[in-house]
């Protein structure tokens, strides 16, 4: 009888492809905007993520994200240093300065400042230029979206200079970044350059960032941190979540997007569930017709479950599909919507949604067929 | 004419009722709105006849073939299919019996829309756990015995009303069933259409000594029957 559900399924083409359809609309609803929900919260932690030599953050105790921080002393660069278990530690600066070009556009741009002898910090992903140029006088390395602000509709040359709080830099390079939360360039810079580029503040180390011996326990020499610096030491994930954290606790993000998602899935469980459903409901009669030639109430499951299984796998990857599809085609097309793409996570999560979406509709649709009097195939 | 429609098995002592109606009453609904629609029917189907049930719309008609195939349960009294008391067969055991046993015509011959010809015959047989290829070849035999040899691949929707509702009678047999229950076959056919449908059905009736119960308000074909069961506000008025 698999094959008769097949062919019932599949009969009415016109049916059978809104069916899918409705299934893989939801699909890419729920995931799409699923995806830009968690792009945009990503971007949040953009700088932290982006550093990826170190094993641990030491910051002020009351620091709530990496965008608001009050800076450190040199002194507690050396004081984390001194802590056993620490293999070495640098610092790091991050803060946010006007750049001018000298056609006299400006955008407010991030200041990343990296270690000068070690260049802990720096891009991983060079597009132009070599990294070690970055050691060169007054020299700078630009993200390639940040170039592209700065320097509109031209062509992307090394050698161009911009102006920072009165100081002049060159750009020796151009790499790729994780998109930051704001559309602002991302400007690369060595640590003690950094400090010419922004306003002058007493202290200015914005983190110390180091690795732990590999012998050490993380854990315990973070705590060490702690407790001998009064400052806070936290590893990379932990970081990264304490960022994410204040932009879901301290904004309209969460709200705003959760109730987009939460459209999103109400939107698309109503379509794919509504279409199975109505599908079961248009085939009654011939269910109808089956229990009275004596096909039992299994069979029937196991037809509708059938039917239901096909249509949410060949939506879902449909859906997925259009999903992938569109940050594929549009992350070159729209600078905002660059590194907004689907994650593994997400569609797996949507896989779970599907599966629910459409056991609900296949059990509402079953309870129909369930109760259904064979005697309704007589009644014209 | 010989008859290669799947002969029905012959109960032990080959008696002359297939179905036996003692007292049957149906009613629907609950106090001040129950309704009763059979009175207490008594009535015989001979195997081997085609008995005509006719009266005036509403006057239980249907409720008594749904009764008698099983579809429906009587409020009281009993009917007996073939030595066997349907109160007896229940659940799982009734549907099985029904599979085995009866065969449907439909007024509007709920034919599976997306299958052909020859798969629609062959879906008793599926649910009776034939393998797909053995029930098509079987489908194919039936469906020549009914004329539409040349029609097994088609699919409903290209088939006229009376090549659907002899596709529909071709399902109803591939199984060789021993009651064959049909609700208003020819009200939706012309009167050449009707006149091949009955004689078919004549013809599966005698030949096959199954019993054949066929509901109608077409006096084109009263002519067919070897008796006749008249109904009005549930109840037998009259056998001839």
């Amino acid at each position: 009888m698999n094959w008769v559900a097949w062919k019932m399924l599949t009969g009415d083409r016109a049916k059978y492809l809104g069916t899918v359809f409705g299934v893989a609309f939801g699909v890419l609803l729920i995931s799409q905007q699923t995806s830009i929900f968690v792009g945009i919260i990503k971007r949040t932690a953009s700088q932290v993520i982006d550093v990826r030599e170190p094993d641990f953050w030491v910051m002020d105790p009351y620091t709530q994200n990496a965008d608001d921080i009050k800076p450190l002393s040199e002194s507690d660069l050396y004081r984390v240093r001194g802590v056993s278990g620490v293999e070495w530690a640098v610092p790091l600066y991050k803060g946010q300065t006007r750049a001018r070009t000298e056609t006299g556009h400006f955008w407010q741009s991030i200041v990343i400042g990296v270690d000068d002898q070690s260049l802990v910090g720096a891009p991983t992903k060079m597009l132009q230029g070599n990294l070690a140029d970055l050691r060169r006088p007054d020299s700078v390395i630009i993200d390639d979206i940040g170039y592209g602000l700065l320097w509109p509709g031209e062509p992307k040359v090394l050698g161009r200079e911009v102006e920072m709080n009165d100081r002049r830099a060159v750009v020796v390079g151009i790499c790729d970044v994780s998109s930051p939360f704001f559309t602002f360039p991302v400007i690369f810079t060595r640590y003690s350059l950094a400090l010419n580029y922004v306003p002058p503040q007493r202290r200015q180390m914005s983190f110390v960032v180091g690795r732990v011996t590999p012998s050490a326990n993380q854990a315990e020499v973070l705590r060490a941190i702690d407790e001998q610096t009064s400052l806070r030491a936290l590893d990379n994930r932990d970081f990264l979540w304490m960022v994410v954290g204040y932009y879901l606790r301290n904004t309209g993000i969460p709200v705003n997007f959760g109730i987009t998602i939460l459209l999103g899935f109400l939107v698309g469980a109503a379509i794919a569930g509504q279409t199975f459903y109505l599908f079961t409901l248009e085939n009654l009669k011939q269910f109808g017709a089956l229990k009275a030639m004596g096909l039992r109430n299994g069979r029937l499951i196991g037809m509708v479950l059938l039917q239901a299984t096909v249509v949410g796998i060949i939506g879902y990857c449909l859906g997925i599909g259009m999903t992938a599809a569109f940050f594929e085609f549009t992350a070159d097309l729209n600078p905002n919507l660059r590194g907004l793409h689907l994650l593994p996570e997400i569609a797996a999560g949507t896989a779970v949604v599907v599966v629910f979406i459409v056991l609900l509709a296949s059990v509402m649709s079953l309870r129909k067929v369930l109760i259904l009097e064979p005697a309704v195939v007589f009644r014209g | 004419m010989n008859s290669t429609f799947a002969e029905p098995p012959k109960t032990a002592d080959d008696r002359e009722i297939g179905v036996r109606c003692r007292g049957v009453v149906k009613e629907f609904g609950d106090g001040e709105t129950r309704i009763r629609v059979l009175h207490e029917i008594d009535v015989d189907v001979l195997t081997s006849k085609l008995t005509l049930l006719v009266g005036p719309s509403g006057c239980g008609k249907t409720t008594l073939i749904s009764i008698v195939a099983g579809l429906l349960d009587a409020t009281e009294g009993e009917v007996e299919l073939f030595g066997e008391l349907q109160s007896k067969l229940r659940g799982r055991r009734l549907v099985d019996f029904r599979a085995a046993n009866v065969g449907f015509v439909f007024q509007q011959y709920n034919l599976l829309p997306a299958l052909t010809a020859a798969e629609n015959v062959s879906v008793p047989l599926l649910i009776q756990g034939w393998t797909r290829a053995k029930a098509l070849v079987h489908a194919h035999e039936v469906l020549e015995q009914v004329g539409l040899a040349d029609k097994f691949n088609s699919l409903p929707s290209q088939l006229s009303g009376g090549q659907q509702q002899r596709v529909a009678i071709a399902r109803a047999l591939v199984h060789g069933p021993r009651l064959l229950v049909c609700d208003e076959p020819t009200a939706a056919l012309d009167a050449h259409s009707g006149r091949t449908v009955m004689e078919l059905l004549k013809r599966v009736a005698v030949e096959a000594g199954r019993s054949v119960i066929v509901v109608t308000h077409d006096s084109r074909v009263l002519e067919y029957g070897d008796r006749t069961i008249e109904m009005a506000d549930g109840r037998i008025t009259r056998v001839a």
